[in-house]
């Protein structure tokens, strides 16, 4: 590791009518650190992540990636990185090979590049023997593995990860954790996720930001943060810090899509 | 250009996998023929209009590329929900060539879907006057195509998920439909109706695909149906390519 920055956030803020979602967030991220971003619901995670991925314009601050502005140019950026999301981003109709196939266009990477690194990381996710299934009959952990190789085809300098692990089981989690962390060595991609599994940011992070409210309540490495609030573990401190109470998010019209998509799985299609 | 590609690729590869779908969709065209045709047939004739299978046959090619046009465009709301579409958002293209490529896609679906329906109606006795004009038949077909598949493109842009779906079928494409002369002649309808016929762009569609096919046009001409088509088509898909760039997610 070394004291490059790929990140810069400087004083970034967002608003939706008068809801400061973001509200003045500074933070920097180092050349291949993992990076826990972690928050209660609606704290503001999601909307970050959408301004650093280009999906969002900030209302004010800003964002360096890689050296270049999302906002002045998004392409560079989206060049850059890498992002699995916290829903399935898959063609459930073509196959995992087609998936790929698509992306590395999408990305203009050349064909026999395409070809090879496609085979390369379908290697490492252990999907190469499955790659001509289609991702419909894949299971949930299939698919993040698949989404987490799709994710670096283009050989990105960020990995974003929205919750990747969300409702998978124990072994499936500790499995894709541990092809992050391979991945992280082996491409020396620097690694940026959420999740609200705090053993797991606390065993993975090299160092966490906790966000509130859209504001950064305390950052620091696993053990500076146990150390800051007097706590056994990251979970505690994590309560310590945001407190008990229970956040209610407005459920917004995609909250309900997804809710469809669960109670009637497949039937659609 | 290879993204173009490769977004039209993906339409045709999922078109061509859901089998049940294809087969699904040509009942209502098929039904219309039949039911319509041999039904509406006799008393066609005892009025003077001659064989109504000839007459309908265009109006029902067109009537199935509208719907299945108007459906693989507002189909952007399950890529939404699916969450495929963030996939092409956060990748180095422009949204414009995102939406061409969705678009010709779903132009293309809907254009063979048509021409399924001209085969079909083959075996049920259509006849084409002449045969030389089949590309231009092809031409009317893929402009209808790429209205409607912009139409939807641009409706599902704007829609947050499928529930006002029902009301587009209803109010937006059955009337679409039924009052372009698809199913009966419209010389002499009300007033009122013929405003709202000579507004809607599937009416040239039609009227354009009958001149090729049947020799028989009205209206504009066989080139006025043409440029007003073209027009339209540019329209709807600069007005698809704005609200679509416009989509957040």
């Amino acid at each position: 590791m070394n004291d490059e920055k790929i990140i810069q956030v400087n004083k970034l803020s967002k608003n939706f009518k008068d809801i400061k979602a973001v509200n003045n967030i500074s933070f920097e991220v180092r050349k291949g650190q993992i990076f826990g971003f972690l928050g209660p619901n609606g704290a503001g995670k999601s909307t970050t992540i959408k301004m650093l991925t280009t999906l969002l314009h900030p209302n004010s601050g800003e964002i360096i990636i890689n050296g270049k502005n999302p906002v002045k140019e998004p392409d560079a950026v989206r060049k850059a990185f890498g992002i699995v999301f916290q829903d399935p981003s898959l063609d459930d109709e073509l196959t995992a090979w087609e998936n790929m196939e698509f992306h590395g266009v999408l990305y203009s990477i050349p064909k026999q590049i395409r070809r090879q690194r496609i085979e390369q990381l379908l290697k490492i996710v252990e999907l190469w023997d499955r790659r001509k299934s289609f991702v419909k009959h894949y299971s949930g952990g299939m698919k993040r593995r698949l989404e987490i190789a799709r994710g670096l085809l283009h050989h990105p300098k960020v990995l974003f990860l929205d919750e990747p692990t969300l409702g998978l089981d124990p072994q499936t989690r500790n499995n894709i954790w541990e092809h992050i962390k391979e991945l992280n060595k082996k491409e020396q991609v620097t690694v940026f996720f959420t999740t609200h599994y705090m053993e797991e940011a606390e065993r993975i992070a090299d160092y966490i930001v906790i966000v509130d409210h859209g504001r950064i309540i305390s950052q620091g490495t696993p053990s500076e943060l146990k150390k800051k609030t007097k706590t056994k573990n990251l979970e505690d401190a994590f309560i310590k810090l945001t407190g008990r109470k229970i956040r209610e998010e407005e459920a917004s019209s995609m909250d309900n899509l997804r809710m469809r998509r669960r109670v009637w799985g497949r039937r659609q299609r | 250009m290879k993204t173009i590609y490769i977004l039209w690729l993906r339409q045709l590869k999922r078109y061509f996998r859901s089998k049940s779908r294809i087969i699904g969709s040509l009942g209502q065209p098929i039904l219309f023929l039949v039911a319509l045709g041999f039904g509406f047939g006799p008393i066609y004739a005892k009025a003077g209009g001659g064989n109504y299978i000839q007459f309908l046959t265009p109006g029902i090619i067109a009537m199935s590329t509208l719907f299945t046009a108007t459906f693989m465009g507002i189909e952007l709301i399950w890529d939404k929900e699916f969450g495929f579409l963030k996939e092409t958002m956060v990748a180095p293209v422009s949204r414009i060539k995102i939406m061409l490529g969705r678009t010709l896609g779903g132009a293309t679906v809907a254009v063979l879907q048509g021409l399924i329906v001209f085969v079909l109606s083959l075996i049920i006795g259509f006849r084409p006057v002449n045969w030389l004009m089949a590309p231009l038949a092809m031409v009317f077909l893929a402009l209808i195509a790429i209205i409607f598949t912009a139409l939807g493109t641009a409706i599902a842009s704007k829609m947050e998920d499928m529930h006002g779906f029902q009301l587009i079928v209803n109010f937006l494409i059955m009337p679409l439909f039924f009052l372009s002369g698809a199913i009966f002649p419209l010389n002499g309808v009300a007033s009122g109706i013929k405003y709202v016929v000579m507004i809607n762009p599937l009416t040239y569609g039609v009227d354009g695909l009958r001149a090729a096919l049947t020799n028989v046009g009205t209206g504009v001409g066989i080139l006025g149906d043409l440029g007003i088509l073209l027009g339209v088509a540019i329209v709807l898909v600069a007005i698809g390519g704005y609200l679509f760039s416009k989509v957040e997610i």
